[in-house]
């Protein structure tokens, strides 16, 4: 390989980490957009989100379907688990806190990420052929390759795969539909209007617990999306993956103007190529600590990030 | 409770422990309880370092084990025959709570003025950070290894061992008491003072003369020398500085649940959180499991059957139910209370 194809290379990697990273980061912004919660538990919803994806494989067998029915399934009820799964807890623990110190919501969400990571490991343990009939529960577990590895560039050296093409072909008209809906539809403007200010969206006649609940649906739901790629692409799981996952993504939100959604997608592109360089370029045992750098220093002297408007703080 | 109630408490709390290796010494048995809480003493020394940020002050801090770390590897490499420094236990436990206050004035230096919860994200960060450098660092660190072995304390002329576990015990109960007292002093100093506004509300603590950012500042370098401090005891007691993993989220948040269980702000709380929390991590948990497989009630085939599989679920619900239901914790400081529940909604008219 020469140095331009290795290049080459590294932009299609970042690329495809980076949407998935972008679709994650997408719920950590609406989410903090509408309630400055950090929802720490988002990264370990995604992580439910792939166990559910692999115990659908394994009780339907989509592994032995077409590959377009396998993935319109997963797409289907896995978004509809997580964003459920997310409402519920919205309804169940953060409602309670609305009123409460900006820290009870947040330490609450650590909590929340924990139990969400023991439900993982539980599940891990299932005595189902996909999990390794429950032997190790807490051992990776190996997703089957239901979209091939096949390169699309033919005999070329550099890889551009199926799979590639289909972290684009779902995360991007994801992405351009969910711009639509909170800029075009009346529950996305009633969204931005409880974000701008929720004393007045709730004088102009909107029920902001169900616009917030709103908002932690669609933000589960994408990441129920991310998952089900992530799960396609990576071809592993595991019950701790969440943290990791999580940490990249609000990394990735906070770079782009925490609360903007485009932000978030630039975000996530740029810490998906900034992986794939360092994993590449530097070393991979220092990517983890340049994303956390980036993460401090971005905090540090720009908490605006790239895209978030300069405003003056909410205290 | 009045004031002179309170300050009954801690000292009963404390003489009940003293206590136990002498009961234990008297009645002998098999598995020593006064060993089983040592662990609790280094958890109750990181809560305490913890409630000077969180409790006193109202910054949240998601990277108790990284200073846990520093303290531990700045022990390990100060005392090591390996390394040219060599001091014994209690110049490097001196020199070891300096570097702690250094590298918390140096963290915080740049971040204090950030708000909460973005405060607390840079400190996991910087959690992450540490673990890493530490693993990575590897000529230095000696990576997943860890520095050991590391040669025990001396007690003007008393050398520990290993195998009699009193002595540790009442080194470290030793510890907990002197930061018990400096902590109970800071609180009632015009620092502990001005921290507890802060708290309660920056803006009008700024504006009636105090200096948050220095206050804020002492905050974070006290408490990060309290807990390199609790590293630096369990680093002397293993003999280890164990690996750069063992200092992970994990133990940060143990810490975050210790604190807020027991009762944030309030000294004698704290304690009782670490008995609660570590207890049940360290005691319980590991008990159970062993009871369990004893009398084989553990079927292998199912994750569920072992306790401590259920860890993390008992950690998070109950962070989650303490913020939902008792916010003020299991011990709260009478202020904490009055704050969370006016007494509008206590005295209601009969």
């Amino acid at each position: 390989m020469s140095g331009g194809e290795v290049l080459l290379q590294q932009l299609i990697i970042g690329l495809s980490n980076g949407m998935i990273i972008a679709l994650i980061a997408l719920g950590y912004t609406m989410v903090y957009g509408i309630i400055e919660l950090i929802n720490f538990a988002h990264g370990d919803l995604f992580m439910l989100g792939c166990f559910c994806a692999l115990t659908l494989v394994g009780a339907l067998g989509l592994d032995r379907m077409a590959v377009g029915v396998g993935l319109a399934v997963m797409l289907v009820v896995t978004p509809l688990f997580c964003g459920g799964l997310n409402w519920l807890v919205d309804r169940l623990a953060y409602r309670h806190l609305r009123e409460s110190t900006k820290l009870a919501p947040l330490v609450s969400a650590i909590g929340v990420s924990f139990v969400f990571m023991n439900f993982g490991l539980f599940w891990g343990g299932l005595p189902m052929k996909v999990f390794g009939m429950g032997k190790a529960a807490a051992a990776p577990k190996d997703f089957p390759l239901l979209v091939s590895n096949e390169n699309l560039f033919g005999g070329s050296a550099v890889q551009f795969t199926a799979k590639d093409l289909m972290v684009i072909g779902v995360t991007l008209p994801l992405m351009i539909a969910l711009t639509w809906f909170v800029k075009q539809t009346r529950a996305g403007k009633a969204m931005r209007a409880v974000a701008q200010d929720r004393v007045a969206a709730q004088l102009m006649g909107i029920d902001v617990n169900r616009v917030i609940g709103q908002t932690f649906l669609i933000g589960g739901a994408l990441a129920g999306v991310a998952s089900v790629v992530s799960a396609l692409y990576n071809n592993s799981i595991y019950f701790q993956m969440g943290y990791r996952a999580g940490i990249d993504a609000f990394t990735a939100a906070v770079l782009g103007g925490i609360g903007s959604l485009p932000g978030a997608v630039l975000g996530g592109l740029f810490i998906g190529f900034a992986r794939a360089f360092c994993d590449q370029y530097l070393a991979t045992r220092w990517t983890n600590v340049m994303v956390f750098a980036i993460l401090i220093l971005v905090l540090v002297f720009r908490p605006s990030g790239l895209l978030g408007a300069k405003h003056g703080e909410k205290v | 409770m009045n004031r002179l109630h309170r300050l009954r408490f801690h000292w009963t709390f404390l003489a009940v422990i003293a206590l136990i290796p002498l009961v234990e010494t008297v009645f002998p048995h098999q598995r020593h309880l006064g060993e089983l809480l040592r662990p609790i003493f280094i958890m109750a020394i990181l809560g305490l370092g913890l409630n000077i940020l969180t409790g006193f002050t109202g910054i949240l801090n998601l990277g108790v084990a990284a200073f846990m770390a520093v303290g531990a590897y700045s022990y390990a490499i100060l005392t090591c025959d390996i390394y040219p420094f060599q001091l014994g236990f209690w110049g490097a436990t001196g020199l070891t709570i300096l570097i702690g206050l250094t590298v918390g004035l140096l963290l915080g230096l740049p971040t204090i003025r950030l708000r909460g919860d973005y405060l607390a994200i840079v400190t996991l960060g910087f959690g992450e950070i540490v673990q890493d450098v530490l693993k990575n660092l590897d000529t230095i660190t000696k990576g997943t290894q860890g520095i050991n072995p590391l040669p025990a304390p001396t007690f003007f002329g008393y050398q520990f061992r290993p195998d009699r576990y009193q002595p540790w015990y009442y080194l470290f109960l030793a510890f907990v008491a002197l930061i018990v007292l400096l902590n109970r002093n800071l609180q009632r100093s015009r620092v502990g003072r001005a921290w507890i506004s802060i708290r309660e509300d920056e803006l009008a603590s700024a504006c009636v003369g105090i200096n948050t950012m220095k206050m804020k500042l002492i905050a974070f370098s006290l408490g990060a020398a309290q807990c390199s401090l609790a590293g630096a005891l369990w680093t002397s007691f293993l003999g280890s500085s164990g690996e750069p993993g063992n200092y992970d989220f994990q133990i940060s948040v143990m810490a975050v649940c210790i604190v807020i269980v027991g009762g944030m702000g309030n000294i004698g709380g704290v304690l009782l959180g670490a008995l609660v929390v570590s207890g049940f991590n360290s005691i319980v948990l590991e008990n159970l499991t062993n009871f369990l497989k004893a009398h084989e009630l553990i079927s292998t085939t199912s994750v569920l059957t072992v306790p401590g599989n259920w860890k993390y679920l008992l950690f998070g619900l109950a962070l989650i139910l303490m913020m939902r239901f008792r916010p003020e914790g299991l011990l709260p400081s009478r202020q904490t209370k009055a704050e969370l529940h006016p007494a509008s909604e206590r005295d209601s008219p009969a």
